[in-house]
């Protein structure tokens, strides 16, 4: 799950990590009110769940309040388009309205879970070359990234701030600020069930204070469930209407820009199935997992989101029955489609336990459907259908 | 022989009481598996189906003498649980449970290190050795007793495969799902040696998804140690980048993780990558005939 930056920033302040003073606003008003209990410059920033908000014009400095305001109407309601959000854009319904800060030196200072053989174990990354893309910094200036993974028996150790700072050229009473940045840092990423927390730029201010400027924290969703404050931050504003409802009805979708909608057991086998699509000549609508122990209820549910797009000419069902099993799909299938008009065209194909009696509930259900054996066959029966659709 | 799971296996269920523990128990011993005990705290002194069940993982060692568990319990509790397991002895532990926190599974994996313990998952869909039985809910009439070994990050992909096989009459030594999360128990290198050891085993099929680079790994290991002919698919080809499908671990972050990236390094690898999964099955067939 992914939060705002005016979010992040409250968590880093909660765990005692420097960042400038500031407010969220959703009106110019707002805005105006911020400015003004800040005194002084602000800067006026998109909050969209995206990166690279600056270069499409979603960041605005601010001499004044009236100017906060201007920057704000600017701003707010904006379809803005960066590198992150694909040519539509994403709408802007909120700013932050923060202090401005003089900037001497940008650094880098992220968190992330390396997942490799052997290793798996928190890893801190830090550089000298912050403000930019790490990615971009790892592929063109590797040297300029230093870690250091932190052993997940041992916990964080001060020799690791040490470590990441050596080459960031801080003086004494910076390093003892970073190091318990760097504690704290690992302290939240841990203590929320973080994915990543990236601070760039963390920035060494003219006065020679350390300050996240910006920051990204995202969480692993399988972790939320103990986490009720921070599934409170999510922002359904950010997210697709379709896979709102579908997170709902606690089925895994994700919308695509194809017209053969998919109904599938498994992420795997989803997958393969909008592979198959494709192979066969067609475009998959959707990523669509049903999952394992999913209810008659559920796959109503699922079924009405997959109508609901606008562009899904023809439907697959492709399910391979183990903990899901047929039976459970055919009721689900015969309860959606007399529940709801069903226009479009259908292929079915079941596999897997109880498979039987789940095609004989859909023979004797009287619904309109194409039956598919294979794999490959499935795909291409429904990708024919979508050219008579 | 097979691997991990055989005639002397003696299973253990966590969770035997819910829904899903009970149903997947009844189908394994269907398939000929010695489920030997359940465990569900508070549950002890009763029973299913004859199947005592103890409110410890330790009880079920010393009075039954599991040396297997399979875990059902709901994600909340599925850490606790695989703990118990490792601390009671238990030599194959196989998780199914769905929604373990990355944070957890870190733990696990320090927990597992030097104990003796062999995961499976967690998140997946168990293993199968025809003739041996089963740990986990790949269905049972997908099965056929042979000579190839599977290994999958999917669930019903697997599936699919295996009966793939089996409509062919290939039949299969042992199929283990290894799960699709970013942490597991065992990955494709824990298993890929096993097959290579194992005499009943003739040839590989090894299943991938998009995400992390644990097929890469793969693919070094089996260049470097693999002798057995290796078929492979990865799924997700069409998988837009930075959207997660589905399993935790299966997501194009920073242009790494592709499924082309995963081809090509298997390919160098010596292994056979068959990009239409509705092909695989007659591959590994076109590699037994020419052996």
């Amino acid at each position: 799950m992914k939060i705002h930056e005016y979010q992040a920033k409250q968590l880093l302040r909660e765990y005692g990590i420097p960042a400038p003073r500031g407010r969220a606003a959703s009106t110019p008003d707002e805005a105006r009110e911020a400015a003004e209990a800040l005194h002084g410059k602000t800067v006026v920033k998109a909050q969209i769940h995206a990166g690279g908000r600056g270069k499409g014009g979603g960041v605005k400095p601010a001499a004044s309040p009236d100017e906060a305001v201007a920057a704000a109407r600017a701003i707010l309601g904006m379809q803005l388009v960066t590198h992150q959000t694909g040519p539509e854009g994403k709408k802007v319904r909120k700013v932050l309205v923060e202090e401005a800060s003089a900037v001497r030196k940008e650094l880098y200072l992220s968190l992330v879970v390396d997942r490799s053989r052997g290793k798996e174990c928190v890893v801190f990354m830090a550089s000298e070359a912050g403000g930019m893309d790490i990615e971009q910094v790892a592929a063109t200036a590797p040297e300029k990234i230093v870690q250091c993974a932190v052993h997940p028996a041992v916990g964080f150790s001060p020799f690791q701030a040490r470590k990441l700072s050596a080459s960031l050229g801080l003086d004494a009473e910076q390093r003892k600020v970073f190091a318990e940045i760097v504690r704290n840092l690992y302290r939240l990423f841990l203590e929320k069930d973080c994915s990543l927390v990236e601070i760039n730029p963390l920035a060494i201010t003219k006065e020679g204070r350390l300050l996240a400027l910006d920051t990204k924290i995202n969480f692993d969703d399988d972790g939320l469930y103990r986490h009720p404050e921070i599934r409170e931050l999510r922002d359904p504003d950010e997210e697709e209407p379709l896979e709102v409802a579908a997170k709902n009805a606690a089925v895994n979708y994700i919308k695509l820009d194809g017209n053969v909608g998919c109904m599938v057991n498994g992420a795997g086998l989803a997958m393969t199935t909008m592979d198959m699509i494709q192979m066969a000549g067609g475009e998959p609508a959707n990523f669509l997992d049903v999952g394992g122990g999913a209810s008659a209820e559920q796959i109503e549910k699922a079924f009405r989101i997959l109508t609901s797009d606008p562009n899904v000419k023809c439907i697959l069902v492709n399910i391979f029955g183990g903990i899901l099993r047929c039976d459970r799909v055919s009721a689900g299938l015969i309860q959606a489609a007399k529940n709801i008009e069903m226009r479009l065209p259908m292929v079915v194909r079941l596999q897997g336990t109880n498979v039987e009696e789940g095609r004989r509930m859909l023979q004797e259900s009287g619904l309109r459907f194409t039956v598919a054996d294979g794999l490959y066959e499935a795909a291409e029966k429904a990708v024919a259908l979508v050219g008579l659709g | 022989m097979a691997i991990l799971l055989n005639e002397q296996s003696r299973v253990v269920v966590q969770g035997i009481t819910g829904s899903e523990g009970s149903f997947h128990t009844r189908e394994s011993v269907r398939l000929g598996t010695r489920v030997v005990a359940g465990v569900t705290p508070g549950k002890g002194g009763t029973a299913l189906d004859g199947i005592p069940v103890y409110d410890r993982v330790g009880a079920a060692v010393e009075r039954q003498q599991a040396n297997v568990s399979g875990i059902y319990t709901p994600a909340a509790f599925t850490p606790d649980a695989i703990f118990e397991a490792i601390e009671a002895g238990i030599g194959l532990i196989v998780c199914m449970t769905e929604g373990v926190p990355v944070a957890e599974m870190i733990r696990v994996k320090q927990a597992l290190k030097g104990s003796g313990a062999r995961m499976i998952g967690p998140n997946c869909p168990g293993i199968t050795t025809p003739g041996a039985g089963k740990v986990g809910f790949m269905p049972n009439f997908i099965h056929k007793k042979g000579n190839v070994g599977v290994v999958s990050r999917s669930g019903t992909l697997t599936y699919e495969m295996i009966w793939q096989l089996t409509g062919l009459g290939i039949g299969q030594s042992t199929s283990v799902g290894i799960g699709g999360d970013p942490i597991v128990g065992s990955g494709f290198i824990d298993i890929l040696e096993r097959f290579e050891a194992d005499p009943q085993t003739e040839a590989i099929v090894m299943i991938g998804e998009i995400g992390g680079t644990a097929e890469e790994e793969a693919a070094e290991f089996i260049r470097g140690q693999v002798t057995k002919p290796v078929v492979s698919f990865i799924a997700g080809r069409t998988a837009p980048p930075g959207r997660r499908m589905g399993h935790a671990g299966a997501i194009i972050s920073g242009g790494k993780g592709t499924a082309e990236e995963k081809f090509k390094a298997l390919e160098r690898a010596g292994v056979l990558v068959e990009k239409n999964p509705a092909e695989i099955g007659r591959r590994v067939q076109e590699l037994l005939k020419a052996t």
